[in-house]
């Protein structure tokens, strides 16, 4: 496939990791944090850390969008769709994330109208065929989404569709990157940059990051090719005693993103004082809601939402494994309350989380699997 | 306002484990002792944890595998239904019989290179043959939905005739009913099937040994992801039929090749992942799969790109998966190209004795991954 496969290409992987190992100092340990939900699937997809040396090692971090929705938010949601006449349409991967009572797989299954969309243009399509019904769009993610929910309402709102809402669940990367640097025991020495979130806000944001923490960030597309020039431009940082904000994913992101989709997030949507995040607990000004403008598209405000809170188990750690400080089996929940089939934390909601991920596979070691297949 | 209450079953499931942790030996080490709790959790029978059907249940995975072990087999337990294949197989008098059922709920009802029809025909013979019978005679029962066209059943009927006429099957027996309007989608069928053993093969996964090879017939996907573009739901085109088609043809050319096959499937709901991981747990033993070797048509790569699903978890209609004595694999590949349904086979993996029970798959780009049963339905993912 053209504009794939040459960022999949073996032979350029071997020699980038070939440099990759000539730029680690002897003795000395690397931990990089991919902040972006998709940079963990692309890394776990095609088995990008066999290429990296033992001393490199990748922590994931909070940024899949459905992992990080509270269970509160997500029976919020089902209240919503139980009521008479509403559709509530949501991405595929937030069906099955559990909230304190059931995903929207079981609610769907009780007897609420729950269906998948590609785009939130899709559930305002189902609004406008269905004009006797209240359509509710789940909307969640980073500002890699938010654009696009913004977009819908102004598109609802110009054709004077009045059965159109959106439950707005956006959250933005800063505050959660933030949340992680202010960690008195972190152990990162740098982070790739969220790629996606960057074709919206740009680069500069983060500069903060090198300027005020002292952490390098490469800025890094979602190819195989592009994450591990992102690890080399890392480790060139730190070998020369750099410490900036790089891009790397130039072909997509421009150094002040997208100033028409931050226009529309702007337009529609605003800050929130605090919003909850799975395993992380509150953090201020890291969530959208919809303007007082826009109330007739906001499903918080249509809705009688029950906003009941549904507290995390306190002996849930994902915070401490996001910033690398505990391995997961020293969670203390990890395997007894919290399992993939009855997941807690973000780390186990989604199959790429660092605990999913050690859950199912732990008990093998990353090299005894390499060695399996080379036979 | 905002009040606070807490999840009753992270509640109910953390005084188990504290419980059970409190039991626990302490000479081992506290990493050791988790992913001893872990592996304790893994072989224990599979339990229904949900009050409700979800469609998770039907697609094949976990969720369909704990249904079936968790309920049915609960309730009906016996030697043949405990094999848990795609066909039973036993005795009457002197002959070995296959016998096996499945329904089709396939939504739309046609789609580019097949319909319910002869999708409900070829699928039955396939799980005949796949068991190592001659596919004898089918039974075919519809359940249609008040005001479904008359037109659209005589069409259905025409393609399920016309694919038992190709596949040498009669039907021999039949039921109707008829369902209120709104009560099902147009038309759902169940076949049952009977055949006859007549080689003296015996295939299963008790067979496999590690240095045996993998083979798939040809390209993968092309029916689900023909199904998911004929829904319309995602405005793209693209030129691609499903592979719906009888595979005891291209068995018995297998076969007479290579009567090293320890075990025949055909790839269908769960894709050819899910295959692969009943083999590894069934057999412990891993399955390597290098991803350049496996078959897919350019379309659904592209397809599978942009919706964020893994085509090796996606449904085909008319593609076998084999495990073959590595001796000879060569012969099997031969064999299976030189039918006109196995053009496209091609060697993608071998068995060996380590890890147990995984599937791990060389990726193109050269790393390592493990292919896991999925949970429910692939879904696609935002980001």
């Amino acid at each position: 496939m053209r504009f794939v496969d040459e960022y999949r290409d073996a032979d350029k992987a071997q020699a980038l990791a070939t440099q990759i190992a000539a730029l680690c100092e002897p003795g000395r340990q690397y931990k990089f944090m991919e902040v972006c939900g998709g940079h963990t699937h692309t890394i776990y997809k095609h088995g990008i850390e066999d290429y990296l040396p033992e001393s490199v090692s990748l922590v994931h971090g909070p940024g899949c969008p459905v992992c990080v929705i509270p269970m509160g938010r997500v029976d919020d949601a089902i209240a919503i769709a139980n009521e008479p006449g509403v559709i509530m349409t949501a991405f595929g991967d937030m069906m099955r994330v559990p909230g304190g009572n059931g995903s929207f797989l079981d609610a769907k299954a009780a007897g609420a109208d729950i269906r998948m969309v590609y785009s939130p243009l899709d559930a305002l399509k189902i609004a406008r065929t269905n004009p006797d019904r209240r359509v509710v769009f789940m909307a969640i993610g980073f500002e890699t989404t938010s654009p696009s929910t913004a977009m819908t309402v102004l598109r609802a709102a110009a054709e004077g569709i009045d059965n159109f809402s959106v439950f707005c669940n956006h959250v933005t990367i800063l505050p959660a990157i933030k949340a992680i640097l202010d960690s008195p025991d972190l152990r990162l020495d740098g982070f790739l940059g969220p790629g996606h979130v960057s074709t919206v806000i740009g680069c500069r944001p983060y500069e903060f990051i090198a300027r005020d923490y002292g952490k390098p960030l490469v800025c890094a597309g979602f190819e195989p090719l592009d994450l591990l020039q992102s690890v080399y431009l890392l480790l060139q940082q730190l070998a020369e005693g750099r410490c900036e904000v790089e891009n790397q994913y130039t072909r997509v992101v421009p150094w002040d993103g997208n100033l028409r989709a931050l226009e529309a997030i702007g337009q529609v949507m605003e800050l929130r004082p605090y919003f909850e995040w799975r395993g992380l607990g509150f953090i201020s000004h890291s969530a959208l809601r919809m303007r007082e403008e826009y109330a007739a598209y906001d499903a918080e405000r249509l809705f009688d939402v029950p906003g009941v809170r549904v507290a995390d188990p306190k002996a849930c750690q994902c915070g401490e494994v996001l910033k690398g400080v505990l391995k997961p089996w020293e969670c203390k929940v990890f395997g007894t309350a919290c399992t993939p089939e009855t997941p807690i934390g973000t780390c186990m909601v989604s199959s790429e989380g660092a605990c999913a991920a050690y859950y199912n596979f732990g008990r093998f070691t990353r090299q005894r699997l390499v060695e399996a297949t080379r036979v | 306002m905002t009040t606070e209450r807490t999840a009753g079953w992270a509640e109910r499931a953390m005084a188990e484990a504290e419980a059970t942790a409190e039991r626990e030996s302490g000479r081992l080490s506290p990493e050791q002792q988790v992913l001893q709790r872990i592996e304790r959790a893994r072989r224990r029978s599979p339990k229904i944890r949900e009050s409700r059907i979800t469609l998770a249940h039907g697609a094949g995975g976990k969720a369909t595998h704990s249904l079936i072990e968790g309920l049915f087999v609960e309730a009906f337990r016996n030697p043949t239904l405990e094999e848990l294949d795609d066909g039973a197989v036993f005795s009457v008098g002197s002959s070995r019989l296959a016998f096996t059922t499945d329904s089709y709920v396939v939504s739309p009802l046609f789609f580019p290179g097949g319909d319910i029809g002869d999708l409900a025909v070829n699928g039955t013979v396939n799980d005949l043959a796949v068991s190592g019978a001659r596919p004898l005679y089918l039974s075919a029962g519809f359940i249609l939905e008040e005001g479904f066209p008359i037109a659209d059943l005589r069409r259905i009927a025409t393609s399920m005739a016309a694919a038992a006429q190709r596949a040498g099957v009669q039907v021999v027996t039949g039921d109707t009913k008829v369902v209120q309007r709104g009560k099902a989608d147009g038309c759902y069928i169940n076949t049952a099937g009977v055949g006859v053993l007549e080689r003296p093969v015996s295939l299963g996964t008790a067979h496999i040994r590690p240095g045996d090879a993998v083979i798939v017939s040809g390209p993968i996907g092309d029916h689900g992801v023909t199904i998911m573009l004929a829904r319309g739901e995602l405005d793209i085109a693209a030129d691609l039929a499903s592979d719906t088609a009888a595979l005891h043809g291209l068995v018995d050319t297998l076969l007479d090749a290579a009567p090293g096959v320890r075990l025949l499937r055909d790839a269908t709901r769960g894709g050819v992942a899910t295959i692969l991981n009943e083999v590894a747990q069934a057999a412990q033993l891993a399955v390597i799969v290098d991803e350049s070797s496996v078959p897919m048509r350019p379309a659904v790569t592209g397809a599978c790109e942009l919706l964020g699903i893994d085509p090796l978890y996606v449904a085909c209609e008319g593609r076998l998966v084999t495990v073959v004595d590595g001796a000879q694999a060569e012969a099997a590949l031969a064999a299976l190209r030189g039918h006109p349904l196995g053009d496209g086979a091609a060697l993608i993996g071998r068995i060996t004795a380590d890890p147990p029970g995984m599937v791990l798959l060389r990726t193109a780009f050269g790393g390592t991954r493990v292919v896991d049963m999925l949970v429910g339905d692939p879904l696609p993912r935002i980001c």
